[in-house]
């Protein structure tokens, strides 16, 4: 019984490399480009189903649709502008892991070095502050201070 | 004076902000996906009526009066909690066509017979195409689609008595 299982594991294991192959070589293409370019975008492409999957990786239904697809695309020779623009038609800049420098990318590009350029900023300007602060006593005050001091010594 | 009330509201303002995003970000539902298709026509397509294969339907039946397009499957348990109230809502007079979504014929032929057929027209989508046309990813989803054949709002997830009175019915009774 448990060589069974242990035989039944090992071809399991063995047929690993297989599978994971599989979503490919179901599919022919003219020529090797053309083999590249499907690698390249299912890679590229996300699951709207599965959120951070791409659709070379998920099984769901919908990335088996959209795998095939793009397969069908590719095949009858759409370059991949042509892919990306079709899925992102339909499910918008979502569908791509390299989305385009829309104004709310740039922005989580810029912020957090504005952040930090602030910060700077103002450190910067407090610690100048305190070093130009004038001293609190003039001359004279500083020279009445002394003597009540002394004052008061004597007085003890 | 006011320059020191300025460096005193900055960082006030830039954190109340910050929280408004952030407690935003906490309630809001990442699998819900905003439609790219908003604001634009129902996709051209031709599709076979359920239970006919010879009767072809195509963005036509869109045009003329606000309806709700439903996305739905036998394969959907969602979609079976939802069609009770698809039944209700469309005794109540609210105009719905049904989009049989990668499913099998005879089994959606089946559940409508069993459960009741809320929908004006029932299109067979056999093999997701106007579904993918749409940008579904999902069943049960249902668009909201104007007088002029417009799509103007995706729900996606199941229509219920709760979120109809909610958010809904406003946004159907707002289509023109």
């Amino acid at each position: 019984m448990m060589k069974t299982f242990q035989r039944f594991l090992a071809v399991l294991l063995l047929s690993l490399p297989i599978m994971a192959n599989a979503a490919i070589s179901a599919h022919e293409f003219d020529n090797p480009e053309q083999e590249e370019l499907f690698r390249e975008l299912t890679r590229e492409l996300r699951c709207p189903k599965c959120q951070n999957n791409n659709i070379s990786d998920s099984n769901a239904g919908l990335a088996q649709d959209l795998r095939e697809k793009t397969y069908q695309m590719v095949k009858s020779g759409s370059d991949k502008q042509e892919v990306l623009d079709y899925m992102v038609a339909r499910y918008g800049n979502f569908v791509r892991y390299d989305p385009p420098l829309t104004p709310a990318v740039l922005t989580l590009w810029i912020a957090p070095v504005l952040i930090i350029l602030i910060g700077g900023f103002t450190v910067w300007r407090l610690a100048r502050r305190r070093k130009d602060a004038k001293p609190a006593l003039d001359v004279a005050e500083q020279e009445r201070l002394e003597q009540l001091i002394k004052q008061t010594e004597q007085e003890k | 004076m006011n320059k020191r009330i300025f460096y005193f509201l900055l960082p006030l303002i830039a954190f109340l902000f910050m929280a408004v995003f952030l407690y935003r970000g906490l309630y809001s539902d990442a699998t819900e996906l905003e439609s790219v298709l908003i604001g634009k026509p129902v996709p051209q397509f031709t599709l076979q009526d359920i239970y006919q294969q010879d009767k072809q339907h195509d963005a036509a039946i869109f045009k003329g009066e606000p309806l709700l397009l439903n996305v739905w499957a036998t394969w959907c348990p969602t979609c079976r909690a939802e069609h009770t109230f698809l039944n209700s809502l469309a005794e109540q007079g609210v105009k719905i066509v049904g989009l049989n979504y990668k499913d099998d014929r005879v089994k959606a032929i089946k559940w409508l017979e069993q459960l009741g057929n809320p929908y004006q027209v029932n299109l067979y989508d056999g093999k997701g195409l106007l579904a993918l046309d749409l940008g579904v990813y999902g069943a049960p989803e249902t668009y909201f689609i104007d007088s002029q054949g417009v799509i103007r709002y995706r729900h996606v997830g199941d229509v219920n008595a709760r979120n109809w009175q909610a958010e809904l019915a406003p946004i159907f009774a707002g289509l023109d």
